[in-house]
């Protein structure tokens, strides 16, 4: 096949085949105004012009790595070390797209297995697969998991889940024919989400920590679930908070879906990032994703393939687990690179220091007179009430170099109730010296 | 004495009184290659006639398994789970999936015979 754009000749016989008279008559539909509209464009530049250019824009961002940034809400900046952006760039990890054959793409291939020991370890449960999208993904395809364990079709879903974790959700809900019923978030109260539960309920959804930082121990929901047949779905959006805290498998979750964004994934405007997926061994078939296994060749020397590959959509078709035949295979490496650098101890000892900056400095802002903490029990991110709305506070703190955490408003936008609400993250990045400077505007512009 | 009836899709119905042992064919099993996995339904379930009732997984393709006639599932066969491989070395025998009571015996009629049967697959071939 030619691999040429089409020339003249090409479109008049096209044109002619579909009785136009000219590329026009094929926008004929469209109002004048919008299909020519004028462009106010500037003329052609050279390349130092466009660097130029476009180096004023970039300027005009407060990247999070430049300024004490203390944002969270989902997405962590952690340090990740120069090796890791290293080791991923290495030969035997370039492979081209859907590297899975095993001939060629055995260094592909071990890093999914490794990543899917170290998610089953962390996440204490039985089986991983080769990841997903991002942790909301991985939410929503654990609850559709969850409906074809049950053979239900309704899900529970925590107000401490992460609203976008929520919306979409809802998205899938709408074209998937299941329904959500939905708690809404309650800063002051604990939620009882077992009076919620029913014969219809397919699985509860819980996040910890939740969206506004709180920990809870959900082994008590898991036998409420499982006593009504239902699945516990446990979600993570911190995946650092896993080397300090009860992991969901010891709590009885059925599923865990996670961002492993905070390991080897910078933040990078929201993406990509990579999903964690982790559920028991007598589900393994009802997961959805790509799954590695170990095996061996006809020599009998260790190797690894894709396997119970007849879940998936190219062999089970419309009933395929889930529509997902991919992973984020460069994502996954990253974090697992940065997670055997880190191996138990080291990962154990940067969520402690992660939780010990946390407090440090919520001790120190909620000491501002008006400051009030509203999480009881952190890891590194907790939530603070302001004496004013948060958001108004957050510009004038972006104004003085310091990114002072995540308005509850930004994300629940339909809850002024909420609206002096502020979450502040802290990890290990962020220094006394920017905690101090944090405080001192924090309490300048109150 | 018993009767087997099949199905278009592979399943044979073996009748022993009110109660009929499902599993697939000879053909089937032939045409899947080796089974590596049997998802069967619980004791207790209820299935119209060609109503989805059990998933068979070879290492070529997962193909649902549909009962030939309404009725109660009354037990499975466990012995699947371990050595899946019996559907391909006995499938009419060891290999069975599950056993269902016959709510209405004139779904058997819409079945074809062991002698339809076996016309029906040499003309697949």
């Amino acid at each position: 096949m030619r691999y040429l754009p089409l020339t003249d000749a090409d479109r008049r016989g096209m044109l002619a085949a579909i009785g136009a008279a000219g590329i026009d008559d094929l926008f004929a539909d469209l109002p004048a105004e919008s299909a020519a509209p004028e462009l106010d464009l500037p003329g052609p530049k050279g390349e130092m012009e466009v660097e130029r250019a476009l180096g004023a824009l970039a300027a005009r961002n407060l990247p999070a790595g430049s300024v004490p940034s203390f944002l969270g809400a989902g997405a962590y900046r952690h340090h990740i070390p120069a090796s890791v952006d290293h080791l991923i760039q290495r030969g035997e990890f370039l492979t081209a797209y859907t590297p899975y054959q095993p001939e060629i793409a055995q260094g592909t291939l071990q890093v999914l297995f490794e990543f899917q020991t170290m998610v089953a370890q962390v996440t204490a449960m039985g089986v991983a697969n080769a990841s997903m999208y991002d942790g909301a993904t991985a939410c929503v395809e654990a609850v559709m998991m969850a409906n074809r364990v049950t053979r239900r079709r309704k899900a529970v879903l925590s107000g401490g889940l992460h609203p976008h974790y929520r919306a979409v959700a809802e998205t899938h809900a709408r074209f998937n024919d299941f329904d959500l019923d939905r708690a809404d978030l309650d800063p002051a109260a604990d939620e009882d989400l077992a009076a919620r539960l029913d014969d219809e309920t397919a699985c509860v959804v819980v996040q910890n920590p939740d969206f506004l930082g709180r920990i809870r121990d959900f082994s008590a929901l898991a036998d409420a679930c499982h006593d009504k047949g239902a699945l516990l779905v446990v979600v993570v959006t911190e995946t650092v908070s896993l080397g300090l805290l009860k992991p969901p498998g010891e709590m009885g979750a059925d599923i865990v879906a996670a961002e492993g964004q905070s390991l080897g994934n910078g933040l990078g405007f929201g993406g990509p990032y990579v999903g964690l997926f982790a559920t028991r061994d007598r589900y393994t078939r009802q997961m959805p994703g790509r799954l590695c296994g170990q095996t061996v060749d006809v020599d009998g020397k260790r190797g690894f393939v894709l396997t119970l590959a007849t879940r998936e959509q190219h062999i089970r078709r419309e009933k395929a687990t889930s529509n997902i035949c991919t992973n984020s295979g460069l994502c996954a490496l990253a974090f697992t690179i940065h997670l055997s650098l880190l191996g138990e101890a080291g990962f154990r000892r940067l969520a402690r220091i992660n939780h010990a900056n946390a407090v440090r400095l919520a001790d120190r802002l909620a000491a501002i007179p008006g400051v009030g903490l509203v999480t009881d029990r952190f890891f590194n991110e907790f939530t603070l009430r302001l004496p004013v709305p948060a958001a108004p506070v957050i510009d004038a703190l972006a104004e003085e170099g310091v990114l002072g955490g995540v308005p509850v408003s930004r994300l629940c936008p339909d809850r002024p109730d909420l609206a002096d609400l502020l979450l502040v993250a802290a990890t290990e990045t962020n220094t006394e010296d920017d905690m101090a400077r944090f405080a001192t505007a924090l309490e300048a512009s109150l | 004495m018993t009767v087997t009836k099949y199905t278009e899709d592979h399943e044979y119905i073996r009748v022993e009184g009110d109660v009929g042992v499902v599993g697939i064919s000879d053909y089937a099993q032939g045409q899947l290659g080796d089974v590596v996995f049997v998802e069967l339904p619980d004791p207790g379930a209820e299935y119209a006639q060609g109503d989805e009732a059990a998933v068979v997984e070879s290492v070529k393709a997962a193909s649902e398994v549909y009962a030939p006639v309404g009725g109660e599932v009354t037990e499975a066969n466990d012995a699947l789970a371990e050595s899946p491989g019996l559907v391909n070395s006995d499938p009419t025998g060891e290999g069975w999936f599950f056993k269902l009571r016959i709510a209405d015996p004139k779904d058997l009629d819409q079945l074809m015979s062991a002698e339809d049967y076996k016309d029906y697959v040499k003309d697949l071939d």
